[in-house]
């Protein structure tokens, strides 16, 4: 890690080392409907979790069960030790599926929103987020409006504002899912880069198997609803940084039909 | 410029229209009136020119009710929208009441205002104010409750507490439809400061009319009808100006 990376790990100890994640018989309801049925799912600190599973089938429930935005109908879900809703609220940052910058914003200042709630002047949280802009080649673009970006740099700012936060997890629900193809396998190599630099636990919900399996360490196929999960796998390449081969390797083709067949096999 | 030239088009040709129906004699004899009842447009530019610096006096007098009844109009509608939106129980609650109070016919009810208020500026202002708050504070209402729920979220998870998550996500997404409803308040604003001084005033554009009404200057009335409108057209440019300066992002 460069001394500049350094600097911005100091001001948010944490991160760095991640914090694990555990969900023990987790079910969910929503009046009559189940959403997530006896769900148990692990990963540790620094790790990322893909979470793959058909339409509908309750994966942004999870990710919002998991970033603390809702408080589960049974069971448990530890983010580094805090159980409750608020703590894992403050453990978990969460990157919505599609980009939600606010337009009346600056590139840099949504980035620094989560400094600025915690009270931290413009001035000071615009040099910090802004440190990230030149890391993370967005240099020259802190100033342009969220209209003035493609959508493939928006997402790059979503991102860049969910690591700002500072919170050991990461919630990403289909962060790429709005991009066209080959933007998306860019952002991917981008955001495995990203995750390289500053290691995070992230829980990485896809409906694209291929993504998943490139960026996650462990992959969990889940049922259509409610949701169980029906498979796990290790990704045989985590964030390679070409990944083009990587996603063409055998071994990575061989994991994507293992997961294409849970996932059939799940929604049927 | 372009969008202007229509709109100036179809008033120039409804402005040629009367003229002619007017100076001919032929709209009067339509309407069965004398033709000194029904002034051609000419005639009402003369009335305006002879009588400018009456018609200026007046105007100004209701300029001041409209610009600041607007403003009281503004204060409380924005107190409603944001009073109401955190509270859904007050919000269900008075919701009804004011939706209600722009039933109340205000030409009947101004004399009342007359009473509380006095005869000065007190009682145009409340009326102007009554008809600017509505749309204003349903607008702003409406306004802060379109935060897209995914935003929500994603603030609500980047530490924002309830005021933040009002202050930076709310405010801001209601801001274009207050100003939505500011431009439809000002536009109904000249109207009600008329009914204001039809109760009860000894200046002002609406006196002027209810004067000149009962002594046939139908050529003046025309001519303070076209200033409130002017004035209200004025008006409801600064708004839009206004708007456009302040919303950038749409």
């Amino acid at each position: 890690m460069s001394a500049e990376s350094g600097e911005f790990a100091v001001k948010a100890a944490s991160p760095a080392a991640g914090a694990a994640l555990a969900i023990d018989d987790l079910t969910h309801r929503y009046g009559e409907l189940t959403a997530i049925e006896g769900l148990d799912l692990a990963a540790p600190a620094g790790g990322v979790l893909g979470l793959v599973g058909p339409s509908g089938c309750g994966k942004s429930t999870l990710l919002e069960l998991v970033a603390g935005l809702r408080e589960p109908s049974e069971g448990a879900i530890e983010v580094g030790g805090a159980s409750g809703a608020g703590g894992r609220l403050a453990h978990c940052a969460f990157m919505p599926q599609r980009d939600m910058l606010l337009p009346w914003l600056s590139a840099v200042d949504n980035a620094a929103l989560a400094l600025r709630n915690r009270g931290a002047r413009r001035g000071a949280a615009r040099a910090e987020a802004g440190r990230l802009f030149e890391r993370f080649g967005l240099a020259g673009f802190e100033r342009a409006r969220p209209a003035e970006l493609s959508g493939g740099m928006r997402q790059r700012v979503a991102f860049l504002r969910t690591l700002v936060a500072g919170k050991p997890l990461l919630a990403l629900d289909e962060p790429f899912a709005s991009l066209d193809a080959i933007t998306r396998a860019e952002m991917q190599a981008w955001l495995a880069a990203a995750l390289t630099t500053d290691p995070r636990t992230v829980v990485l919900v896809s409906h694209d198997v291929e993504e998943a399996l490139y960026l996650a360490d462990r992959v969990a196929v889940l049922s259509a609803r409610p949701a169980r999960v029906v498979a796990e796998l290790s990704a045989p390449a985590p964030r390679a940084p070409d990944r083009d081969a990587a996603v063409t390797d055998p071994a990575f083709v061989a994991a994507r039909e293992r997961a294409m067949v849970a996932l059939h096999g799940g929604s049927r | 410029m372009k969008r202007w030239v229509l709109p100036m088009l179809v008033l120039a040709a409804l402005v040629g229209a009367w003229q002619v129906a007017a100076s001919t004699g032929a709209l009067a004899d339509l309407l069965g009136l004398e033709p000194f009842l029904v002034p051609s447009p000419a005639e009402i530019a003369s009335a305006l020119w002879e009588n400018r610096s009456l018609l200026a006096e007046n105007a100004w007098v209701t300029l001041r009710e409209i610009f600041f009844g607007f403003l009281v109009g503004l204060a409380v509608g924005l107190a409603f929208g944001f009073l109401l939106r955190p509270f859904e129980t007050l919000r269900l609650s008075f919701y009804p009441l004011i939706v209600g109070s722009q039933a109340i016919p205000i030409i009947v009810f101004a004399p009342i205002l007359v009473v509380w208020f006095g005869y000065g500026i007190g009682p145009k202002l409340a009326v102007v104010a009554l008809v600017c708050f509505f749309p204003i504070a349903v607008a702003t209402a409406d306004g802060l409750r379109a935060v897209d729920p995914e935003a929500t979220k994603m603030m609500r998870s980047l530490d924002a507490s309830r005021g933040q998550l009002l202050w930076r996500l709310e405010a801001p997404t209601a801001l274009p439809f207050t100003f939505s409803g500011a431009k439809i308040g000002v536009t109904f604003a000249p109207i009600a400061a008329v009914f204001g001084e039809w109760v009860g005033a000894d200046s002002g554009l609406g006196h002027l009319i209810l004067q000149d009404n009962a002594q046939l200057e139908t050529a003046r009335v025309f001519a303070a009808a076209f200033l409130l409108s002017v004035i209200a057209l004025a008006l409801y440019g600064l708004i839009a100006l206004a708007e456009r300066r302040v919303v950038t992002w749409r």
